[in-house]
Formats: C-alpha cells, sequence, structure tokens
C-alpha cells in the first residue's frame, strides 16, 4: 500500500492527539466506528461560548489513513462553527489526502467522527 | 564438456547475457515475495508490472492481457482448459500439427463431452482450405491453430484464421511461442483471443511462459490459490524468469529485423548445400521461420544423421524436444502426408542469435563426410 | 553494521542462499540445454542435473528420486495432489478433508472441488491451532477418499501431528496429502516411517528460487493422479511442460543444505527467536497466536492489544514483517488463520509475524525489540481503546456503532 506523502506526514507527526474531560464545558465527544472492524475514532471538540471550536483532540485505532484523517480533522475544525464543522465531507478529506479507493471509508469514518462530536455537544448544550 | 555447435534453437536458447544480467539481482538481494507489502515485495510487484508491460509492447498487447505462467505448455493448458471449463461442451478444433501440450489437453476435453477435430494440413503443411471450411460450419466453440510449427518452421495465415472463426463465433487461440523474436507478432493485427508464448525460446529463461488473452473471454484456472495473476494463475510469482522474459522480449524484438534477415541468409546458406547433397526440404517454397530447417533424405534414419553429427560436434535434433524421447516419427510431417519411411530420416536443424556462417559451413562439411560415410556403409552392404 | 529494511518475513520468501545461486549461474550460462533434449550432449547434461537435484530433493525427506515429481510450486503440487487425486479415486467416494487454517493453495482447491460436485469438510482446529485428532477421526465418513493436512503452518508456525494423521488415514484406506511447503529444513520429515501419500514443497521457502517445487507421490502403496497439466509426458506423464534446469539445480542444492545444516541451523535460529518472543512479552498486553511447544523455531505471531496492525506495520517498515500471510495482505480482513484459532477480530488485526532465517543477525533482533517497544507505546497514546482500557472500561462491554 503506497501511502501519500500527507498521510505520512499526519501519520509520522499527528496533530492534537490527546483528550479533554469528557464531562468539561463545551467538549463534544464523538467515538465510532469498531474494535471488530480494525477502527475506532474518538474526535472531540471544545465550542467557546460563541459557537465557534476553540481546540479539537483526538485518538485513534485504526490504519494509517485512518490515524491521518482523524489528524487532519482536528486541524479544519479548528476556528470553525459546528455549522461550518458539519459541512466537512469525507470527499475533501479523501482528496486532501490523497486516500486509495480501499481507504476511502476511513474519510468516511472522520465525517463521521465529526456529526457524532458536535451531535454530543449540542446534547450536552441542551 | 566440450561444446558443439548449437544448432537447436527451436528447442531451446542459451539465455541471452543481457537477459541473464537484468536477471542476477532477482536471485540476489531484490528476493522478496510479490504478495508482500513491505519494501522487498514492493520492489518485486514493481519488477513484475514492468515486464508485463515489456512483453505487452513487443506482442501488441496491453498488460493486463498477460498472465504469467510457468512455461509455454501451462499457457496452452490453461487456454484450452480453462476456457473449456466455462463453456457449454461443443467442438474444439485444433490444427493437425499442433504442439502435444495444445493437443492432449484438447484431447482431455472429450472427457468432459467435447468433440474433437483437427484441421487437416495440405502437403506444404499449411492449413487446407477446404478442411477449415468444413470446420467452420461444424461451428467450434474454440480453435487453435499455432503461428509457426516448431519442426518445420511453416507460418500460418493467423490473422485470416482467426477473422473466419470469430464470424464464426468462436474464440480463437495461437501458440506463438516459436514465432516470438523470429517474425514480428502483433496480438490485435493478427485478431486473435488468446496466443502463447515462452520465454527460454526467445533468449528469455527457462520457468516462464505467458498467455495473452481477450479480457472478455473467461478463464477457470488451473492453478487456484494465493490469487496471483488475476487469479488466474495462483503461485508465488517467479520473479527473476519474469523479469528475464521481459528483457529477452525487449531484446528479442529489438534487433528482430536485422537477425531474421542474417539467419534467412544462413538458412539459405545451409539449404542449398543440403539441396546439393540431394537432401529434401520440407516445406520449402512456403513461408517459414528464417531460422528453421526440416529435411530428410530416402534411405537415411533422422535418429542415426543426429546421433552422428552429435559426435561430430553438431547439435541438432531429429524433431521437437519433446516428441524426441519416443521413436514415432515427426506428427507434423505425417499430417503433411509425407510417407513413414521419409518423416523417420528427418532432421531439424535451427538456428540462432550465435549462429555464425563458419557453423554452418562446418556443418556443411560433417554432413557431407557423414553421408558419403553411411552412403559407403551401405554401398557396401549391397555388395557383400 | 545494519541494513534497513531488516528482513523477518522468511515465511513469505527466503533468499536466495549465495551457494544455492552459484549452483545455478552455470545453468544460466554456458549450460543451457532442454532436459527432453535426447539428441545432443547439451540436453543430456541437463537431464543428468535434473536427476541429481531430485535425489537431493529426496534424500532431505528420505524418499526414492523416482517419488519426486517437479512442478512450479507449492501452489501447483498442491492443486496436482488434491485434484488429482480426488479426480482419481472418485469412483471410491466423493468426501475430502481438510483444516480451516490451510494455505489458499489447499482451500481454494478444495472450492473448486466442491464445485465439481465433492463434499468437503473443514475442519476447526484448537485454540493453539493444531488439530484436534478425534475430531478427524469423526469426521471421517465411508465415502472420506482424501484427508490434506500442512505440516507446519504458514501463519502461526505451529507442526501438525503428521504420524498420527497418516497412521488414521492408512487404516482407512484414505490417501493423506501434506501441504510441507513451510517445513523442509525446518522439521525432520522422514517419508519412510510417515504414512503420508503425497507431499508438497516448495523451493523458495527454503532458500531456493521461486518457480519451482515439488510433489513427493508414494510408490509404495502406490498412490494414483490424475495428471492436471497435459503435453509432451514429462515426469512420467504427471506434468509436461519443459524443466526449468537452472530452478531445479537451485531447488536440489538447497534441500541439500538444508539436510546438512538443518539442525545448528535450527538452534542458531530458535535461540534468537526466543530472545524476539523475551524481549516483545515485556511489552503488556501481548498475546502470542499458535502453540509455543508444536512450532517451528522461525516462526513468532504476536498480537498487541488495542494498537491496529497495518498501522503497526506502517510504524515499523524498518523491519519487513506481514500480518496475515502474504497472499492475503493485500486485503483488509483480518487473518482467517488467527480466527480460527477464535481470536477476536480485534487480536487477529494488531497480529505481527515475524519469522527468522538463516541470515537474521542477533543485532536485528535487539533493533527490532527496541523499535517495537517504542512504537507500540506511540500508538497506544493514539489509541481510543487503550485509553478506555487504562480508565478500568471493559471492552466487551461497549455498545460500537457498526460502520
Ligand atoms: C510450438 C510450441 N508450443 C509450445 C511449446 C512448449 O513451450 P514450453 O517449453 O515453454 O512449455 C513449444 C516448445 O517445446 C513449442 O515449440
Ligand atoms: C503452507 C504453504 N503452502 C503453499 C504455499 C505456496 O507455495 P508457492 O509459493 O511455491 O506456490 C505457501 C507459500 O506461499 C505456503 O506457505
Ligand atoms: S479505517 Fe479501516 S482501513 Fe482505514
Amino acid at each position: 500500500m503506497a501511502y501519500s506523502e500527507k498521510v505520512l506526514d499526519h501519520y509520522e507527526n499527528p496533530r492534537n492527539v490527546g483528550a479533554f474531560g469528557k464531562e468539561d464545558e463545551g467538549v463534544g465527544t464523538g467515538m465510532v466506528g469498531a474494535p471488530a472492524c480494525g477502527d475506532v475514532m474518538k474526535l472531540q471538540i471544545k465550542v467557546g461560548k460563541d459557537g465557534v471550536i476553540e481546540d479539537a483532540k483526538f485518538k485513534t485505532y485504526g490504519c494509517g489513513s485512518a490515524i491521518a484523517s482523524s489528524s487532519l480533522v482536528t486541524e479544519w475544525v479548528k476556528g470553525k462553527t459546528v455549522e461550518q464543522a458539519l459541512e466537512i465531507k469525507n470527499t475533501q478529506i479523501a482528496e486532501e489526502l490523497a486516500l486509495p479507493p480501499v481507504k476511502i471509508h476511513c474519510s468516511i469514518l472522520a465525517e463521521d467522527a465529526i456529526k457524532a462530536a458536535v451531535a454530543d455537544y449540542k446534547k450536552k448544550q441542551g | 564438456m566440450f561444446a558443439p555447435v548449437y544448432l537447436d534453437w527451436n528447442a531451446t536458447t542459451p539465455l541471452d547475457p543481457l537477459v541473464r544480467a537484468a536477471m542476477l539481482p532477482w536471485l540476489d538481494a531484490r528476493f522478496g515475495n510479490a504478495s508482500s507489502r513491505h519494501e522487498y515485495g514492493r520492489q518485486a510487484r514493481a519488477a513484475i508490472d514492468e515486464a508485463r508491460a515489456r512483453v505487452a509492447a513487443a506482442v501488441g498487447a496491453h498488460p493486463t492481457e498477460v498472465i504469467f505462467t510457468s512455461c509455454g505448455s501451462e499457457a496452452n493448458n490453461l487456454f484450452i482448459k480453462g476456457a473449456a471449463a466455462l463453456m457449454k461442451p461443443g467442438l474444439v478444433a485444433i490444427s493437425a500439427i499442433e504442439h502435444p501440450c495444445v493437443r492432449e489437453p484438447a484431447k482431455q476435453l472429450r472427457r468432459g463431452g467435447w468433440s474433437l477435430r483437427e484441421i487437416a494440413v495440405d502437403a506444404a503443411g499449411r492449413i487446407d482450405g477446404d478442411d477449415w471450411k468444413a470446420v467452420l460450419e461444424a461451428k467450434p466453440s474454440l480453435v487453435s491453430v499455432m503461428l509457426a510449427n516448431n519442426e518445420t518452421g511453416v507460418l500460418q495465415d493467423v490473422a485470416a484464421l482467426a477473422r473466419d472463426a470469430r464470424t464464426a463465433g468462436a474464440w480463437f487461440h495461437s501458440d506463438a511461442v516459436q514465432a516470438l523474436g523470429k517474425i514480428p507478432v502483433d496480438f490485435r493485427a493478427l485478431g486473435v483471443h488468446a496466443m502463447t508464448f515462452s520465454g527460454h525460446k526467445i533468449g528469455g529463461p527457462l520457468g516462464v511462459g505467458a498467455l495473452v488473452i481477450d479480457k472478455r473471454i473467461e478463464l477457470a484456472p488451473l492453478i487456484a490459490g494465493g490469487g496471483q495473476e488475476r487469479g488466474l494463475r495462483s503461485g508465488t510469482e517467479n520473479v527473476a524468469a519474469i523479469v528475464g522474459f521481459g528483457a529477452a522480449c525487449e531484446h528479442a524484438t529489438a534487433r528482430l529485423e536485422d537477425e531474421a534477415r542474417r539467419l534467412a541468409g544462413l538458412r539459405d546458406r545451409l539449404e542449398a548445400g543440403l539441396i546439393a547433397s540431394g537432401m529434401r526440404i520440407f516445406s520449402v517454397d512456403t513461408p517459414r521461420l528464417p531460422n528453421t530447417t526440416f529435411f530428410a533424405a530416402d534411405g537415411f534414419d533422422g535418429e542415426t544423421l543426429v546421433a552422428k553429427l552429435d559426435r561430430a560436434g553438431f547439435a541438432c535434433a531429429s524433431g521437437s524436444a519433446c516428441s524426441s524421447a519416443n521413436p514415432e516419427p515427426s506428427h507434423t510431417l505425417l499430417a503433411m502426408g509425407v510417407e513413414h519411411e521419409a518423416a523417420r530420416g528427418a532432421v531439424r536443424v535451427s538456428l540462432g542469435r550465435d549462429t555464425t556462417l563458419t557453423d554452418v559451413e562446418g556443418f556443411l562439411a560433417a554432413f557431407e563426410r557423414l553421408t558419403n560415410q553411411l552412403n559407403n556403409l551401405t554401398a557396401m552392404a549391397v555388395q557383400s | 553494521m545494519l541494513k534497513f529494511p531488516i528482513y523477518l518475513d522468511y515465511s513469505a520468501t527466503t533468499p536466495v542462499d549465495p551457494r544455492v545461486a552459484q549452483a545455478m549461474i552455470p545453468w544460466l550460462t554456458e549450460h543451457f540445454g532442454n532436459p527432453a533434449s535426447r539428441s545432443h550432449a547439451y540436453g543430456w547434461e541437463a537431464e543428468k542435473a535434473v536427476e541429481d537435484a531430485r535425489e537431493q530433493v529426496a534424500r532431505l525427506v528420505n524418499a526414492d528420486a523416482k517419488e519426486i515429481v517437479w512442478t512450479s510450486g507449492a501452489t501447483e503440487s498442491n492443486n496436482l495432489a488434491i485434484k488429482g487425486a480426488a479426480q482419481f479415486y472418485k469412483g471410491k467416494g466423493k468426501h475430502i478433508i481438510t483444516l480451516k487454517t490451510e494455505h489458499k493453495a489447499v482451500l481454494d482447491t478444495f472450492r473448486e472441488l466442491e464445485r465439481q460436485g465433492f463434499e468437503a469438510t473443514y475442519l476447526d482446529v484448537q485454540e493453539n491451532g493444531l488439530v484436534d485428532l478425534s475430531a478427524l477421526k469423526d469426521a471421517i465418513r465411508p465415502d472420506t477418499i482424501l484427508v490434506s493436512v500442512m505440516f507446519v503452518n504458514n501463519e502461526i508456525g505451529v507442526v501438525q501431528p503428521i504420524a498420527q494423521i497418516g497412521e488414521i488415514c492408512r487404516e482407512k484406506g484414505i490417501v493423506f496429502h501434506v501441504d510441507a511447503a513451510q517445513a523442509t529444513g525446518k522439521v525432520e520429515i522422514d517419508l519412510q516411517t510417515l504414512k503420508v501419500d503425497l507431499m508438497s514443497f516448495s523451493a523458495h521457502k527454503t532458500y531456493g528460487p521461486k518457480g519451482i517445487g515439488a510433489l513427493y507421490v508414494r510408490r509404495k502403496p502406490r498412490a494414483r493422479l490424475e495428471a492436471q497439466m497435459h503435453g509432451g509426458g514429462h515426469e512420467r506423464g504427471l506434468r509436461s511442460g519443459t524443466l526449468a534446469t537452472h530452478q531445479i539445480v537451485g531447488m536440489g542444492e538447497a534441500f541439500r543444505i538444508a539436510r546438512e545444516e538443518m539442525k545448528t541451523e535450527n538452534e542458531r535460529v530458535g535461540a534468537l527467536r526466543d530472545r524476539l518472543m523475551k524481549g516483545l512479552q515485556d511489552i503488556d498486553a501481548t498475546y502470542i497466536n499458535g502453540d509455543v511447544e508444536h512450532r517451528v523455531p522461525h516462526n513468532l505471531n504476536i498480537s498487541f492489544a488495542y494498537v491496529e496492525g497495518e498501522s503497526l506495520i506502517m510504524a515499523i517498515k524498518d523491519v519487513a514483517v506481514s500480518s496475515g500471510s502474504a497472499c492475503t495482505s493485500a486485503s483488509l480482513e483480518p487473518s482467517y488463520v488467527l480466527r480460527a484459532l477464535g481470536r477476536n477480530d480485534e487480536l487477529a488485526h494488531s497480529s505481527i509475524r515475524f519469522t527468522i532465517g538463516r541470515f537474521t543477525t542477533e543485532e536485528e533482533v535487539d533493533y527490532t525489540i527496541d523499535l517495537l517497544h517504542k512504537k507500540i507505546g506511540k500508538l497506544r497514546e493514539l489509541s481510543p481503546l487503550w485509553e478506555m482500557v487504562q480508565d478500568g472500561v471493559d471492552l466487551d462491554s461497549v455498545q460500537w456503532a457498526a460502520h
């Protein structure tokens, strides 16, 4: 499997690895995937009072493309409003990372992780 | 071993030194399994892809149409049995002069309910037009006619045969093992559905062949397993041999024109000499490979001549290598209607890359000496 | 001086031993004859080389040279043995038995026979990867004609009880085929005592060249086969096709070396494997796959929980290893062999096969241990599963959203 430079870069130097307290104010947590499928992605966003995502963290169990996809979206969501973040599409992720067809589902997983994190955030906001 | 002059290039060829050089790294530091995903494996995979492209370019096909096998025999088996396995039993028609590795698998099909018909050849060894018409009317599903015969070197008009076969709704295969590197071979231009090649007949290594096949034909693999070669031929790829085959294709086709002219010149010199000593050359006026001479003389036994020639330092054959294990006279000659007696006396001389004018003249001199001796012996025998 | 990537994938293929390459070269140079050419010395000397090599192959497994048939590799040998025997004996019955953990070359051949109307049983193995002999006995039916069990598994290196299976099969008059592609030079094979009828070999797993293998076909009592490749009638009609002299010579030399050096080599390789095993078991939450006792000394198959296999391979690209077998690693499926051991998918996904060989050094092993420690640590930092486990979550209790 030949990985693109960008995948390798994110994989070697993943951005924003870590975790926020799940119960912290303004934190939304999305966990998608399943160990049995070989991939689990946890994406957390920290949203300010103005609805803008101030920070994001991730942890991923999965292949290099999955790690790179999640690392990339932590960079992309920062500075966006939650609504803008929801507009990030897996095709953009796949294109940015030049994912081969067999790895498209890694980018879908990353898109799903954003949705799950935002949904969790909204739920907590009530 | 003292090295006799090699005049049996249709049986196998010495490895081209350039090909050997291309192969050696793959028997050394680059030893990966092409299915492995690490660096060693990826190197091997890339080398196979490159070789595939070279083979495809040499025969006018697309790289995805090339399936590597372990030899030409396997490729012929793969086409005949593999295509038949996925079709309703019907008629398989092959020329009467095919190599055993076409004829035998075709015979096997009979066990699965197929009928087999051999297409007759004329006295010159070319497909007989009337019989061909009759075969087409019988609506064959599979047809196989070789491009160049291994013994006589006779060429068939494969393009025309393939066109007819297509019109009749058959899949048309041609064994081009002996043609590659000696005459131009173009898969597309010939319009065949499938074609067989072998590495060791063109200055490449033993242990590799290829079936080039139109992807519309569904094939059942002969060898199941890891799914290599698009699932059509499982087994760890023989990287060194495949690389060698690719290199050999490139070299053999690059110098084809000049080499064919040179060989034809030597062959003509040889044949002039043989005719002068009273030999009869089969298919002499028929389009043939430039390197092959198949001849006989009444009253001589081919096996004896070849054995004496070997002792005199010239390696040639009394027929194809496979069938030289059995003392039967040449199947090809019998199909051409040559009498049993003359067929038994046949000798094949096939020239190649290293053959020189000196070799040919040396051969003629030795041949002359031997036949004189044999003639004297016979004369003595008759007198006494 | 370490050379990268460090090769620890000897079960995928081995380098050609320089002595083997040396033996092959003349047959790629001046000795180029077709061994089937009967009319001149080029052919005779090639034929002699082929017969000498046949003798070497036979000697490694204590068989008669007449029982050895050349093929293009173990894949072809497996196909020839299984289809050839099944088709020959189909009048006696249509039931055939193998294991779920066999190589694809066996499994796919079985599937093909099923399509031809044979009935196949794919036996489960025990958790340690070994066949359960009583389950095998129970699976045998009056119409069973063939049992195929591999000597050494290519992924987990376990050695099956071939002698016992042979007794069972012989008693019932069932043809017994053994895929020994991974066994030559690693375990003693004595075909005078083993009741095996057919055995497949490959050169490139034992420091010989690719593209050449052999099938052992017992003469007493005689095992019968239908040929699968037809033509000039080479190999007593069992396998037509021009013999590749240089490759055959290479296999002969490789098997000669294996016979002479197996003992000392296995000791050395086994010590290296144990060193690697010890070094890696220091890492938390690691599991060895397959029986440790009944195992070739070359193989270590180990799962690192909570890290995913493909990213692990990427992390340790300085060492060339495989997850699952080379043939199947192009797909994202977890290894079917590990699944058959009852490993959950997650552990199957995070398994690495290290296979050590003739040219592996202690320095390479130590480097690998060190690298694995570092990289597993890093990947677990990245792993949400590891985090949950550290927080005391039982992963099995989590409801995962499937995708
Ligand atoms: C016309 C023809 N077809 C097929 C073959 C078989 O090729 P291989 O030796 O590669 O099996 C030969 C050579 O013996 C041949 O002359
Ligand atoms: C157990 C086993 N059987 C068969 C094979 C296939 O052998 P070959 O590569 O010679 O076709 C392999 C190797 O891939 C193997 O490990
Ligand atoms: S996330 Fe499953 S392969 Fe990448």
